[in-house]
Order: C-alpha cells, then sequence, then structure tokens
C-alpha cells in the first residue's frame, strides 16, 4: 500500500519509506525528515525573479534582495524532478515540514482502498468568486 | 494585608463592590481570547428538546441566507463608502449569547467573524448596566478591533433583535468604511506608532434609541474624521439594512415559532462544528509546518517571521504560531489575537474548505498557540492600524501546511490552491478633492489579488482580495468623479512578474495613478514583499516575485502630454523606468510601504497588484500553456527558455517537442549535477544565529527562543514566551545619523 503525500511525494506504508511519484526512487525512511534523501541547491532568488528595471539606474528592481532571501531547490536525486522551492532567509535552517505518524496513517489506511492518481476536488473557490461577480453584473455594476 | 482574612461573605462583598467600581471596561480577555461556541442556553436547549424537523431547519436557514443577501444588497447598492461599492462588507446573524451564525453568502467572513467579540462585550457589560442597557429598538456601533474587529477602519452595526419581548437573537452589518480620523487618511495609517493616532476608537456603544440615531453622538463622531457626509450617510445605510434584516427575521420567527428559528441558529453552528471534527478527523495524523517572513514594517525594511505548525491528532488539530516575532511597540503592523483568528477563519474557508457554512463554528474546534506580545497576539498600548500585514498572512498560511496534511485524504472537497498574493496593493488616498471636500479612503484595487495556481490549473488572474470571495476591484471613472485621482493605467497585467510552476499563479496588474485639480492630495501604499517575496509557491512551484512601489516625481504629466502628446507611447511601469521618456523627471524605485506624502499635480505613482504562487516544478509545464503565455503576451521569451527550457520558432511559436523534452531532461541532469546531499548542504548552509546585517524578529532554529536583531541598535535572544516588543528608531533620525557619519568621513573626523 502506498499512499500519496503531494505531488511528488508517497510513502510505502510496508517498506515505511518515501519514495520519487516521478521514478519511484527510495527516498529515505518514512519516519525521518524527506528532505534528508534529496539534492539542494542554493538558488540565487535573481535568477529565478530577474531585475525588471535596469540595475545600473535602481536598486529595487522586481528581484528579490538575495541578502535577504535565497531559494533552496529540492531536487530528486534520481530523475532531478524539483519538488519543493523554499523560501528563506540566508543561513535559516531548512523546515522539517511533513512529519507524520507512521503507525496511524498505517491504522488510517487498513480499510481504505490504494490511491494512485490524486483526486480531483471541484473548484469551489473559483466557483464563488463567479457566482459573485455574476450577482454583481446583475445589480447593474456592468464592466466595459 | 496578608494576614487579613476575609469572611466568605465579604468576600462577595468585596467581589461585588470590585465588579461595580471598575475604573476602566477595556477590551476583556476572557471574551477576547475565546473563539470557541458558547454553551447551549437553556433557550436553546429547550428549543433544540423538542426536537425541529431538519427539513424545517434546513427551510429556515434558506430564508435567513436570503434576508442576510437582501441586507448585503442593500449596504452594497446604497453604501457611500468606496468598500461599500466594491463589496468590502457583510451582514451577520447572532444567536442571543452572540456566537456568530449565519452571514451573507457572499459577505466578507472576516468582519462578521469579530462582530461577536463586540456582541459579547455589550451581553457581558451594557445588559445589566442601569446607565447603558441593551432594549429593542436599541443599536450599537463598534469600530476598534481590540474588542473585535479586523481593523479601526471598519465600522459595525448591530442591533439586538427581542420578539414578545425576549431577546431572540443579534443583527449585524458592517462596512470598510475607510476614513476614520487617524494621523493619515484613509483608515489605514501606517504612521500610526501608538493607538493614539489610529483615530476614532469606538468600543461598542449605544449610538440609536428606538431605531433612531442620535444625533448628538453622530455630530461627535462626524468631527472625528475628515469625511463627515460619509459618516452619517453609512451609519444611516447599515442601520436600515440592519433594521430590515430584523423584519425578516421576525417574519421568521412569527411563520416557525421562536423555537424553531433559535434551534436553526444553533444546530446551524453544531454541525458544522462535528463536519469540521469529521473532516479533521479524515487527516492523516502528524505535523506539518510553515515559515512566512514578511518584510517590512511599513516605515523601514525588517524581516518577520511567521512559524506556523499544525499538529493533527484524532479530531483535533491545533495552529502552534510560537516562534513568530516579537510584536512593534511603535509599528501599526501589530495585530490582537481576536483578529488574527478571524482572519484564520477567514482563511480556511477561502482556500480549504469553502463549501463549509461561514460561520465561526469552522474555527471553534480549532485549537491556536501563540506567545503573548508578539506581531500576531499584540495587547495593550501596541499600535496595529495596519494589522492587515499579519492578518493578509493568517488568510494563506492554511495553503502550504494543509494541502501537505490533505494532500492523501481520499475525497477532496475543494481544489488545492498554491497561496494567493497577500498584499494590501492599491492606493490610500486623502486630501482636498476638487469639489472642495476633505476626504481619504483607498482604491478598489485590494481587491485584484492573484489566485495561486491549482493543482489541475493556472491561478486566475486578479481574482479576489485574500479575504473574500466576492468584490469589484472598482469603477476608475467614478472615482475620478469624485476625487482628483487620475488612472493613466490600469488592469494591465504585470508581464514577467509571475509565480511559476507546472501551473503559475494568476497574476495582478499595474495600477498607474496622478493627481489632478486639488492641490492638497497625496497618497500612501501599505505593502510588504519588496526584498522577501510574499506569496509562496506549492510542490515546487515558485513565490511570486518582489514589488516596489516607483515614482515618477518632479514633472506635471498633464503638461508634457500639452506640449507634446506622444511623449508617454504607453504607460508601462518597466518601460516609463527604464526609457525615462519625460524629462526632468526625479525617477525612483522604493519600498511598497509608503507613509502618506503629498502627490503634486501630474507627478506619477505606480504600482502592482501580485501574482499568486505556482504549482508543482516548471520543467512539467505543457509547452503549449508556456506558449499562451507568450502570445498574451504575459512573459518573455527569455523566460520561456530560462525557467521553462521550452524550444519553439520565435515567429509562430511552434514548439519542437522532441528538443523541448532533450532540453528539460539535460537540465534535470543539471540539477543532480548541481545539487548537494542535504546533510552536506546543511552543513555549509545553516548558521547559528541569524545575519548580523539584516534586520531579523522571530525565532531562529528553536521556536522558544525569539531574537530581536536590528543592526547598530539591538541583538537580543529572549525566551518566546517573555517577549516585551521591540522599540523602533526613527528611520528619519537613523538616515540623519548615516548621512552625519558620511558628512563626518568627509570631513577627515574635523566634526
Amino acid at each position: 500500500m502506498k499512499v500519496l503525500i503531494t505531488e511528488y511525494l508517497r510513502i510505502d506504508l510496508d517498506s515505511e519509506k518515501w519514495e520519487c511519484r516521478r521514478c519511484s526512487h527510495e527516498i529515505g525512511p518514512a519516519r525521518e525528515n524527506y528532505k534528508r534523501g534529496l539534492l539542494v541547491h542554493d538558488r540565487d532568488p535573481r535568477e529565478i525573479h530577474k531585475p525588471l528595471l535596469d540595475t545600473r539606474l535602481y536598486e529595487r528592481t522586481y528581484s528579490p534582495d538575495p541578502k535577504w532571501c535565497r531559494i533552496l531547490e529540492y531536487y530528486c536525486p534520481n530523475c532531478g524532478t524539483m519538488f519543493e522551492a523554499e523560501y528563506l532567509p540566508p543561513g535559516h535552517p531548512p523546515l522539517h515540514d511533513i512529519e507524520l505518524d507512521i503507525d496511524a496513517l498505517k491504522a488510517q489506511w487498513k480499510d481504505r482502498q490504494e490511491i494512485t492518481e490524486s483526486p480531483m476536488g471541484p473548484d469551489l473557490a473559483l466557483a464563488k468568486v463567479k457566482a459573485g461577480r455574476a450577482l454583481h453584473a446583475h445589480a447593474g455594476h456592468k464592466h466595459g | 494585608m496578608d494576614d487579613v482574612k476575609l469572611s466568605a461573605e465579604d468576600k462577595a462583598l468585596l467581589d461585588q463592590f470590585l465588579a461595580e467600581h471598575r475604573l476602566f471596561l477595556g477590551p476583556d480577555p476572557e471574551i477576547m481570547r475565546n473563539h470557541t461556541l458558547t454553551e447551549r442556553s437553556q433557550m436553546e436547549q429547550a428549543a433544540i428538546a423538542k426536537n425541529p424537523d431538519p427539513h424545517q431547519i434546513h427551510h429556515i436557514r434558506g430564508l435567513i441566507n436570503a434576508a442576510l443577501s437582501e441586507g448585503f444588497q442593500m449596504v452594497n447598492q446604497m453604501g457611500a463608502a468606496p468598500g461599500a461599492k466594491w463589496g468590502d462588507l457583510v451582514t451577520g446573524v447572532y444567536t442571543a449569547q452572540g456566537d456568530l451564525a449565519m452571514i451573507a453568502p457572499h459577505g466578507i467572513i472576516a468582519f462578521a467573524a469579530c462582530c461577536f467579540y463586540p456582541i459579547r462585550f455589550i451581553i457581558k457589560y451594557w445588559v445589566d448596566d442601569p446607565t447603558v442597557g441593551v432594549r429593542d429598538g436599541d443599536g450599537f456601533i463598534h469600530n476598534d478591533a481590540r474588542y473585535g474587529g479586523i481593523h479601526n477602519t471598519d465600522q459595525s452595526m448591530m442591533l439586538p433583535l427581542f420578539y414578545k419581548g425576549e431577546l431572540v437573537c443579534w443583527v449585524s452589518s458592517t462596512v470598510h468604511e475607510g476614513e476614520n480620523g487617524a494621523c493619515e487618511p484613509g483608515g489605514l495609517p501606517a504612521a500610526a506608532e501608538s493607538k493614539y493616532d489610529e483615530g476614532i476608537k469606538m468600543s461598542p456603544f449605544k449610538v440609536v434609541e428606538n431605531f433612531q440615531l442620535k444625533r448628538d453622538l453622530v455630530t461627535f463622531l462626524q468631527n472625528s474624521v475628515r469625511d463627515p457626509k460619509l459618516q452619517l450617510e453609512d451609519m444611516k445605510v447599515k442601520l436600515h439594512a440592519a433594521m430590515r434584516l430584523r423584519e425578516r427575521m421576525i417574519s421568521i420567527i412569527e411563520q416557525f415559532g421562536k423555537d424553531a428559528f433559535v434551534a436553526t441558529l444553533r444546530m446551524h453552528l453544531e454541525d458544522t462544528e462535528t463536519e469540521m471534527r469529521r473532516r479533521i478527523k479524515e487527516l492523516p495524523d502528524g505535523t506539518t509546518r510553515v515559515l512566512q517572513f514578511m518584510d517590512s514594517s511599513l516605515r523601514e525594511n525588517v524581516l518577520q517571521k511567521i512559524s506556523l505548525a499544525i499538529h493533527k491528532k484524532g479530531d483535533r488539530l491545533i495552529m502552534d504560531f510560537r516562534g513568530t516575532a516579537p510584536q512593534f511597540m511603535n509599528r501599526s503592523v501589530n495585530t490582537n489575537i481576536a483578529s488574527f483568528k478571524a482572519a484564520l477563519c477567514t482563511g480556511l474557508l477561502q482556500n480549504v474548505w469553502p463549501d463549509l457554512p461561514h460561520t465561526m463554528a469552522v474555527l471553534s474546534p480549532i485549537e491556536v498557540i501563540t506567545d503573548r506580545n508578539t506581531i500576531i497576539d499584540a495587547e495593550g498600548e501596541m499600535p496595529q492600524a495596519m494589522s492587515l500585514m499579519p492578518l493578509f498572512k493568517a488568510c494563506v498560511c492554511w495553503t502550504i501546511p494543509m494541502n501537505k496534511l490533505n494532500y492523501s485524504v481520499p475525497h477532496r472537497y475543494s481544489a488545492i490552491i498554491a497561496s494567493q498574493y497577500d498584499q494590501a496593493a492599491t492606493f490610500i488616498y486623502g486630501g482636498i478633492t476638487q469639489h472642495g471636500d476633505a476626504t481619504g479612503n483607498f482604491c478598489g484595487d485590494i481587491n485584484g489579488n492573484g489566485q495561486g495556481a491549482r493543482s489541475h490549473a493556472d491561478g486566475e488572474h486578479s481574482i479576489s482580495p485574500v479575504f473574500g470571495f466576492m468584490c469589484d476591484s472598482g469603477e476608475h471613472e467614478i472615482n475620478e468623479e469624485d476625487t482628483p485621482i487620475i488612472r493613466l493605467g490600469a488592469q494591465r497585467l504585470a508581464k514577467d512578474r509571475i509565480g511559476f510552476g507546472k501551473y503559475r499563479g494568476g497574476m495582478g496588474y499595474e495600477q498607474i495613478a496622478t493627481a489632478r485639480g486639488s492641490g492638497m492630495w497625496g497618497f500612501m501604499t501599505g505593502c510588504e514583499g519588496s526584498k522577501f517575496p510574499s506569496a509562496q509557491g506549492l510542490f515546487g512551484g515558485y513565490s511570486c516575485p518582489s514589488y516596489q512601489l516607483m515614482k515618477i516625481k518632479g514633472i506635471n504629466i498633464f503638461e508634457e502630454l500639452d506640449k507634446n502628446p506622444k511623449v508617454v507611447e504607453e504607460f508601462d511601469i518597466v518601460r516609463l523606468m527604464n526609457e525615462r521618456p519625460i524629462p526632468g523627471g526625479k525617477y525612483s524605485s522604493n519600498d511598497m510601504g509608503m507613509t502618506f506624502e503629498l502627490c503634486n499635480d501630474g507627478e506619477i505613482y505606480m504600482i502592482c497588484q501580485g501574482s499568486g504562487g505556482g504549482y508543482g516544478d516548471v520543467l512539467e509545464r505543457d509547452p503549449e500553456l508556456v506558449m499562451k503565455d507568450l502570445r498574451e503576451d504575459l512573459m518573455s521569451h527569455d523566460n520561456a527558455w530560462d525557467i521553462y527550457r521550452v524550444v519553439y520558432d520565435r515567429e509562430n511559436l511552434i514548439v519542437d517537442v522532441e528538443a523541448t523534452e532533450k532540453a528539460r531532461a539535460e537540465e534535470r541532469k543539471a540539477r543532480i549535477q548541481r545539487g548537494k546531499p542535504f546533510e552536506a548542504f546543511c552543513k555549509d548552509w545553516v548558521t547559528p544565529e541569524p545575519p548580523t546585517d539584516v534586520p531579523y524578529l522571530g525565532s531562529w532554529d528553536d521556536n522558544t527562543e525569539t531574537w530581536a536583531s536590528i543592526p547598530g541598535m539591538m541583538r537580543v535572544k529572549t525566551p518566546s514566551d517573555q517577549i516585551q516588543g521591540v522599540f523602533m528608531p526613527n528611520p528619519k533620525d537613523v538616515r540623519i545619523a548615516q548621512l552625519e557619519a558620511e558628512l563626518e568621513a568627509c570631513r577627515g573626523g574635523k566634526g
């Protein structure tokens, strides 16, 4: 039995291992931080959020300040898929972001069917906004 | 005195004396720190004991909803405040004990989620006070967030509803009114350094008797704000919406009986709480965490950490915010814990389970732990006029940790969404209008935050505010008729300012404004995220970029256009700033936090609404979606390669599928080459303390210890449960000291 935990992570309840959902690479013990089995790269945020203003003219250019913010990119060591992009101040300890009770997870899934693709939920937030806009238009607030 | 032993009788007498002679009825911690449902009252118990028919309860609930919607429409149509026109309002109904039972389907959740605090205050302190009392026909006004509320710019009108002499429920109407007489116009004074700079502070008091506004009090309030006409008009509007709501509730009671009505309100709350616990139980047991970093106090740049761990076990869910930044003692970006919880309630309903009834019962089963005297649990004299900063973080703080907790659940109640852009990216304004009236308020662009990317689709552009579903971003023509603000550019999507991912965040739009015909007009802006991006990506998606405030000062664009109609080819922020087409202009790029400053006729101010966070690995983005972004001019060609690694023909945008797959495979290999194993990486990366050259507030590696590190001023570490707060120097004094030091150096030490 394997349980999907994120877009890229799953837990094999039998082996108690984290796995990559793209290449099935075994990342590490499910009772530990999955990040310990990944590769990390310290990305200068200006490489992703590139300056849009002339850096000779302005200090603030729509790019984050690299002295204040770095991007830690986490990759699967086998297939290179990026699992996380963690924005942190320089030197801040990476966050242990998922810590599950594996025994409880096993008990919870004892009577559940295995799922291999994440279910799609209704897009309720969008539906509510559209309903609100329709109401607003109906009240006479029309836009060009 | 320690030796004095009081008898039980004397003790009771002393307690009564103290209760009757309290010198100040300030915000009551017993009320303000309790967000849970009250116990069933005798009236509720009796009503439920009669086993009300569930179908009838459903019927009554529908009728109450319709009435709330009608009240909402009344305020929306008649309200004078810009916020009312654009949907920043709500109507609500509360139980007799003050529990928020239901709100208007399109209303702003947080507003109503705040009203039960002042209603509970009125019940506790005014009902039995012979100088006040609560009677049929009374109405109470309130705006001080310390007694409940998001911020003091929102004003509420609350009416008790009596039926045959018995208090059966409360009804309310709340609007973001804007102007409130603070030290800066518009109701959101970032310059407030104490609560006494925040303008009128209405603890809940009676302003209506016999369904009539008391004109003496109205006049006092009008004298306390810059827009007296607005104050009067919207007090009337809120009162009459609440009175209509009252009439509708009485009709329902007369048709179905008081017991059925009371049982409906109570069962609605209890059923919602039961459903919440059932959903919590479905989640896996464990802990997920997220960190949010705010980078500005709106007076200076300073990193403030919000730390959240969500602990879930069985049907308990605990939100642990310990380790969060200490409060500012003289900056307005603090919030009290009650307001913070109201924003949590909003965020849960907006981002995680939008299908649940919009009541306080969704938050009731959730436990919230904080350190006192932090920016999310500020107390006492601390200013909190720009509480929007931490409150907007509360709205989105769910998205990352809840999706990590929620992803495994077999049934999905709503789509997975990354963080929405979470800044109040709009112009706040004030001054004398072209009609000679004093005014101050904010523009409806606050309602145009880009949606976070979804697990199945890109986010929607400028979809809604982060705190509600239904809002309009305003009619510029109406604004131009009422105020000297002229829009030189608006609703143009901010190209290349994207939260990249497999699915990208919905984008924000540019706002380019100037003033004309006033002679006394100004703007302020209240956003952070100029150094550290605000909207976080999910599962490998990137955050939004940083955003800045741009200015072109020392020119008059109208005179320039008179001289040369083609001086500006298009009002595009990036082009204007890089090409500098207007001669003689002083171009600058600044932090998005700007206290009020005067805008002379024709000077230009430019900001952006922001993008939501991205979802998933950029290398998994469908190349055709990348082409679509190019076709729609949302993105430059450089990013198609640099970020997404798509190979295509720039002329016809036809993708070379094979070459793209090859390029992406190579990039994945390159990632493996450049990535370091986690443990080795941490050995090099992690520092034992925060950096010394960046102002930093909050915990570092241990949530039980909190840092306050302001370069050149202080660097201390205190136990997180003993935080007092941080007093910041005047930014002008800091600047003067820098300049004096430079001067000293230039003079070679010859002072």
